[in-house]
């Protein structure tokens, strides 16, 4: 099946590199069909913990380091408008809950998406990855239901497979799997030993472990009044 | 950073002593610790911004190093330190980074508060 066409695609993550992980192929895709994609980031990583040592970084220069990490990647993704949000890394449960799903809201207002990516809630592991997935559900939620974008989450927790069963959409990104190496290859600062580790493998006689670069997968994220409805399994 | 030596650090500690300063002290497992370990208990603690004054900074010769603030109605203490810088807007950065490179604790001194 091909992938459908959409009206404008918002992707919504709270950490640069998040994105590259979760949805760089299918931006790319979404862009070779001609798609307008947004991407809202909502925090610049300043947290993150890989400094190296020796140190190519500190707590202070991370977040500027990011910041063009992240331009690169949104080139190598070809995602074109790229929304920097200004929160801060590891503080997103803390803000005012109604605040952050006034963020999403008045995002899906400006930009009318008809589908939105981000992070599937409770099987999203890290705080921030919560926080963000409850704030975008609440605020599709609150959107009367027919006129509602479709909202697919990416869920990862260890116990995901066994609680949510196989992923609703898996999509085939081999095609553009270049563009994805080169995105997660630009959050450098986050990826690095990760590459490293993974071209090891591949020199080994390895295919890497995980399938970052041939699929991407994703759950439907209902809302409660949508619980009875049938979620058809599909393969792009 | 480059990696602690001792005697400048302490110079640099001194001259921070008595004076308002803004203080970044963090320490973590990082967020992702219990995924990938459940037996981890994940803990960490972060404050940016708090406004002290202290009246003696020590850091003492241990690997990683302990570096202790004296206030004079409290402390505030860090335990791990293993890099450090005054960087170019003079704020003493101190850090220590694991054998991974990953940063488990950051105890950092300014005169003017740091970036959001």
């Amino acid at each position: 099946m091909t992938l459908p066409s959409e009206r404008h695609v918002l992707i919504i993550f709270p950490h640069p590199d998040d994105e590259a992980f979760s949805v760089a192929g299918i931006a790319r895709l979404y862009h070779q069909m001609g798609v307008p994609v947004t991407y809202a980031c909502l925090t610049l990583g300043e947290m993150g913990r890989n400094l190296g040592n020796p140190p190519f970084a500190t707590r202070e220069s991370l977040p500027e380091i990011r910041r063009k990490e992240l331009i690169a990647a949104c080139e190598a993704m070809a995602i074109p408008d790229l929304r920097m949000m200004g929160l801060r890394d590891k503080t997103i449960e803390f803000e005012d809950d109604e605040k952050m799903v006034q963020l999403v809201t008045a995002l899906i207002e400006e930009l009318n998406p008809s589908v939105i990516y981000s992070f599937y809630p409770h099987y999203a592991v890290h705080p921030d990855h919560e926080a963000t997935a409850r704030a975008v559900k609440e605020a599709v939620r609150r959107i009367d239901k027919e006129k509602r974008p479709r909202l697919l989450g990416c869920a990862f927790a260890n116990n995901t497979l066994a609680e949510l069963g196989e992923p609703h959409v898996v999509v085939d990104i081999k095609s553009v799997g270049h563009h994805k190496l080169r995105a997660l290859q630009a959050h450098a600062s986050q990826t690095g030993w990760m590459m490293a580790e993974t071209a090891k493998r591949v020199d080994d006689g390895e295919t890497p472990a995980d399938s970052w670069l041939s699929i991407e997968k994703f759950y439907v994220v209902q809302q409660d009044d949508e619980l009875g409805e049938p979620i058809q399994r599909v393969h792009y | 950073m480059k990696e602690v030596h001792i005697e400048t650090l302490q110079e640099l500690l001194n001259s921070f002593a008595n004076k308002d300063v803004f203080i970044h002290l963090e320490t973590t497992n990082g967020a992702y610790a219990s995924h990938f370990d459940t037996k981890v208990f994940n803990a960490g603690a972060f404050i940016r911004n708090a406004k002290i004054r202290y009246e003696l900074g020590k850091v003492i010769d241990d690997m990683p190093h302990r570096i202790g603030l004296k206030m004079e109605h409290g402390w505030v203490y860090a335990q791990g330190i293993t890099h450090y810088e005054l960087d170019e807007h003079g704020r003493l950065l101190m850090a220590g980074l694991d054998y991974t490179g990953k940063l488990a604790i950051a105890l950092e001194i300014s005169e003017t508060p740091f970036s959001y």
